[in-house]
């Protein structure tokens, strides 16, 4: 995304004579937005749609009622793990997708121009802030608990029969990536307001 | 509405049958003894104890002294045979030595003579050995009362013998009370003794397997013939 971006982005940031701002500009779309939401969008059709099936399975196995009987709470067992694991895990995607998209931006303005790692990244630094990289890290953290709660919820209600699973983790799919363009606005327009 | 109105005991050390055709509410009516289905109206008691306003911790102390064979098995299918009676095991026995917690899952499954399957899948396992693992499963808590779900259900003959036996011998052994839900009269025999026929949601009939064949109802003696 940070090679396309740049390459989509200096011809007209040249036409201005802006072509200095290339880091700053790739790294912040990425950092704010680009990553957190291309990322979340990926991990909810992986995440999401496997959580889905696999509890939707085991729910119409009887997996789930056989831990009840046994007095095993499945939702701590199953659900809660899910939820943590996802709510933890995806910032740390989103900063690793960062860091690969800033670098396909030194690869995509490198293509045109000349300049070394090491400029590239003083230039992207000056204008990232602190309040840049914070919402943005913050929101990802949102994005993976919805992930994984849509994801369990849609498991975990699956009626019996295999068409179900299917249905589950379709279902699972499509609200997990809705919610989170509707974090994305809400993240937005509270950044907004307290920024 | 699936059950109107039925009236249950059962009897320390008996082994009760629950005998009707598909969809007549066998199947509702265990899941309501262990709480997985909740009854609109009317009480359950097990244990002397009333379940149906239990908070979840407190029913979940009586399901610990109750076995639960499903239908298909429900092993967990991303364990093996092994983690599949430690995983139930140790949520029951949390100071058990991991020694202990061997010699339990092995002498389960030397019971249900399923020993060698013990590192194996549940997809690497026939129906029958999946449903003896699920009593294994359900053994290995030494409940008072297990109750088995279509315990035959899509076995062949020979196998559904075996199981049968097998529920009898292990009702020997451990001494425990059952409710068997099933369609197969032959495992009705084996293993009843006492039988109930459920009709529409209402038991119809009561009885033994000889009392209940010669029955004046034409539909009671239909599942004998």
């Amino acid at each position: 995304m940070g090679l396309v971006l740049t390459i989509q982005s200096r011809p007209t940031l040249l036409k201005f004579g802006a072509e200095s701002w290339l880091p700053s500009m790739v790294s912040l779309s990425l950092i704010r937005e680009i990553a957190p939401v291309i990322t979340a969008l990926i991990c909810a059709g992986k995440i999401a749609s496997g959580i889905g099936a696999e509890l939707g399975s085991m729910k119409v196995t009887e997996q789930i009622d056989a831990m009840e009987v046994s007095a095993i709470n499945p939702y701590k067992y199953l659900v809660v793990t899910r939820i943590v694991a996802t709510t933890c895990m995806l910032p740390i995607l989103v900063f690793y997708a960062d860091f690969i998209g800033i670098l396909g931006g030194f690869i995509g303005y490198k293509i045109h121009g000349d300049i070394t790692l090491q400029l590239y990244f003083s230039e992207m630094i000056e204008h990232v802030e602190f309040l840049d990289v914070f919402p943005a890290t913050i929101k990802t953290f949102f994005f993976g608990f919805f992930i994984g709660v849509i994801g369990c919820y849609k498991g975990f209600n699956a009626t019996n029969g295999t068409a179900s699973v299917g249905v589950a983790a379709n279902e699972a799919v499509v609200l997990a990536s809705l919610s989170i363009f509707i974090l994305d606005m809400l993240a937005a327009q509270i950044t907004d307001l307290l920024v | 509405m699936v059950l109107k109105g039925i009236n249950l005991t059962l009897n320390k050390g008996e082994d009760l049958i629950i005998l009707g055709r598909s969809g007549s509410g066998k199947s509702v009516t265990i899941k309501c003894l262990v709480g997985l289905v909740q009854a609109d109206k009317g009480n359950i008691k097990i244990f002397d104890q009333e379940i149906t306003n239990l908070k979840y911790d407190e029913l979940n102390n009586l399901r610990v002294r109750i076995g639960f064979m499903f239908q298909n098995g429900a092993l967990y299918d991303s364990m093996s045979v092994r983690q599949n009676l430690k995983f139930t095991l140790k949520h029951h026995t949390r100071d058990l030595s991991e020694e202990a917690i061997e010699t339990e899952i092995i002498e389960a499954l030397e019971s249900v003579g399923l020993k060698e399957s013990i590192d194996k899948m549940p997809a690497e396992l026939s129906g029958g050995m999946q449903k003896r693992i699920a009593l294994a499963r359900a053994l290995i808590i030494k409940p008072e009362i297990i109750l088995y779900d279509e315990p035959t259900s899509g076995l062949d003959t020979i196998t559904s013998r075996e199981i049968s036996e097998l529920i009898l011998d292990v009702q020997k052994k451990y001494k425990t009370s059952s409710i068997i839900i099933t369609h197969d009269m032959a495992c009705a025999k084996i293993t009843g003794n006492r039988i109930l026929i459920l009709k529409d949601g209402e038991f119809i009939a009561e009885g033994t397997y000889t009392e209940l064949e010669k029955s004046k109802d034409e539909w009671v003696r239909s599942f004998f013939t």
